[in-house]
């Protein structure tokens, strides 16, 4: 049984990850957000499931698709909000955007423009741990085209060999960019290939954040013992790859089916209902989302530029 | 207390050294644990170190960088050997795009505190894919410091520089200089990453080099001042950031530049040492073209002969000062 606190941070997640996410998309549709973006909208039980069962010890390394990671593991959508905006009270000042929010304190260790860029970074994490002995480990997040990069094979293989602590976590979404999965790889599950690692394999119906948060949870200890998982949650992007994504390389109605029958947020309020919330907590959390996201956009918009002399900063240490 | 000691163990004892000092500090390779390197350069450390701080990895050397970068930003201060600087192509995303960004993209707030080391240069029948000095390349990389130290006293004091800088560092070892001798101290020092050498003051013309060829310049200026040819000559010693002022001051000095580099030509950081005395007040001092004698653009070719004169040669470099003249 999962505490009511434990809940109610779990549904507050998901719901400002989506909330965050669909104001990132308005702000795009009224061209007031530059470059591009990706959107977690329909994910939201993975990140929420995983960042929820993790240890202030540990850490995760993000993806290009970030924004959900980020929220789920605490940081504040303040700042990522102003990042978004470009403004200098963003998390990286403006310099990164939306690809390379970070928060290290807080455990995340960067979003990533390259597509597997964190897997050798989550194994060099996983590394500090083991060697100051911390009882953390790094929850690496993939999606199904990542795992298709050449760094997948070189860091699996690394921390099972040296027994690190690293979870990998393949957020298989069904989709790189346009490319179906089951065209992308010959296997169905992606935690097939665990087996090649020797190391424990496992699916999960990535949009179930109870069932996630309650594997993860298993998984986070087995992992200190026993090193390094590959877990793969089945979830579905209903958002396109970027914003310019015209999405000719699925149906309408396969969306839809995704969205009536599998919604994250709607399977995780049902799962409250059964356990006893009503409907007045629910709409609580819902209505100090809204307002979270309105004190953001508000946070953003008030926060300067950066000035145009910070180019040239930070470059080295 | 200074004795003699070879490129290889000045390199050994400069990580011998800041491990014993520093519990972060390790080191990662292939082959550098129990077998020693696959050039020797750290027999030994195994047996004093233990496995949990000298760690053979598979050969993956993406995850060799990317686990340096990993436990960087995390607050170690890791050192990976990558064992021909060739292999550095594979290890490139994890150099190029995390370690040399990270800082920057996450608007400051992180440190990147590793040192790759990679075997670099030809002269050892290795061919093309082994013999490589693709130092130029990493130069183009905000966020990297390049270092190619030319002799044992300066590779101890560099590594250790490099070990201590919070930023990533490409330390590229002369792989044909490893068993080449000089005087070292036993104790720590440190030479500031950043900073030219000069190897041999002058004051007809200068020869701007670095690595391996430092010494062949060197050879070269004993010969010629026997003619009452003075030449001065400049050991980079790090290509990034480059001592600008030691190169504009030497050129207004001598008037005369030679740019000698191992590396092919073009692209080479010949181009941007030119640019750097042509855009100075020390373009006003100039008294002749500036020559420079690097490798031929070409891949590094097997046959002895050809190897040889695919980079630069004595007969070479002297030629090219007496055009100056």
């Amino acid at each position: 049984m999962i505490a009511k606190e434990k809940l109610i941070e779990m549904y507050s997640k998901m719901l400002h990850i989506r909330a965050f996410d669909e104001k990132i998309a308005f702000f795009f549709s009224m061209g007031m957000v530059h470059g591009t973006t990706h959107l977690y909208i329909g994910e939201e039980a993975t990140a929420t499931g995983v960042c929820c069962a993790l240890k202030q010890q540990d850490y995760i390394t993000s993806t290009h698709r970030g924004h959900g990671h980020a929220i789920a593991i605490g940081m504040d959508v303040n700042k990522m909000m102003a990042e978004m905006l470009g403004k200098i009270d963003g998390y990286c000042k403006g310099k990164g955007g939306s690809m390379h929010i970070a928060d290290i304190e807080k455990g995340n260790l960067g979003a990533n423009g390259v597509v597997g860029g964190g897997f050798c970074i989550a194994v060099g994490a996983a590394l500090t741990q083991q060697m100051n002995d911390t009882g953390g480990i790094t929850v690496c997040f993939f999606g199904d085209g990542a795992a298709n990069e050449g760094n997948f094979h070189e860091a699996v293989n690394l921390a099972s060999i040296w027994h690190l602590p690293v979870l990998f976590l393949c957020e298989n979404n069904q989709y790189a960019l346009s490319t179906p999965q089951k065209y992308a790889m010959n296997i169905k599950n992606i935690s097939d290939r665990a087996a090649a690692y020797g190391i424990k394999g496992m699916e999960l119906d990535g949009n179930d954040a109870v069932a996630v948060y309650e594997a993860v949870k298993k998984a986070r200890e087995d992992v200190l013992i026993n090193g390094p998982m590959l877990i793969s949650c089945n979830t579905y992007r209903y958002m396109g790859h970027s914003r310019s994504d015209a999405q000719t390389y699925r149906t309408r109605e396969e969306v839809n089916e995704w969205k009536r029958n599998r919604d994250p947020i709607s399977r995780m309020e049902k799962y409250l209902f059964e356990t006893g919330f009503t409907n007045e907590e629910l709409e609580k959390i819902k209505s100090e989302t809204e307002q979270d996201i309105e004190n953001a956009v508000a946070f953003a918009k008030a926060s300067e530029f950066p000035g145009l002399e910070t180019v040239n900063t930070d470059v080295y240490a | 207390m200074k004795r003699e000691l070879t490129y290889s163990k000045a390199i050994r004892e400069a990580m011998s050294q800041k491990m014993r000092e520093d519990e972060k500090v390790f080191l990662m390779g292939e082959d550098v644990g129990l077998y020693g390197g696959s050039f020797g350069v750290s027999v030994g450390m195994f047996d004093e170190f233990g496995a949990e701080r000298i760690k053979d990895t598979p050969i993956s050397e993406a995850a060799i960088a990317g686990a340096a970068v990993g436990a960087a930003v995390t607050g170690m201060r890791p050192i990976a050997e990558i064992m021909f600087s060739d292999f550095l192509t594979i290890a490139a995303d994890q150099i190029v795009n995390q370690a040399a960004k990270m800082r920057y993209m996450f608007g400051g707030k992180a440190k990147v505190p590793m040192v790759v080391r990679a075997a670099a240069g030809s002269g050892s029948g290795a061919a093309a894919q082994h013999s490589q000095s693709i130092e130029a390349w990493f130069c183009h990389i905000p966020g990297l410091k390049v270092v190619v130290p030319s002799t044992p006293y300066d590779a101890k004091g560099l590594l250790i520089s490099a070990i201590e800088d919070d930023n990533p560092v490409l330390f590229f070892e002369q792989r044909k200089l490893y068993q080449s001798k000089g005087m070292v101290p036993e104790e720590m020092y440190r030479i500031p990453i950043g900073r030219a050498d000069i190897k041999r003051p002058g004051k007809t013309v200068t020869i701007i080099t670095y690595g391996r060829m430092v010494q062949m310049c060197m050879d070269v200026a004993e010969r010629l001042a026997k003619e009452g040819i003075d030449t001065e000559i400049i050991d980079l010693r790090t290509l990034s950031p480059l001592d600008k002022d030691t190169i504009i001051q030497s050129v207004k000095k001598t008037g005369r530049v030679v740019i000698v580099h191992e590396a092919n030509l073009t692209g080479g950081i010949g181009g941007e040492v030119s640019a750097i005395i042509c855009g100075s007040e020390a373009f006003y001092y100039l008294d002749a073209p500036i020559k420079r004698v690097c490798g031929a653009d070409v891949p590094i070719p097997y046959n002895r002969e050809l190897e040889k004169n695919a980079v630069p040669t004595a007969a070479g470099i002297e030629a090219a000062v007496r055009d100056t003249i």
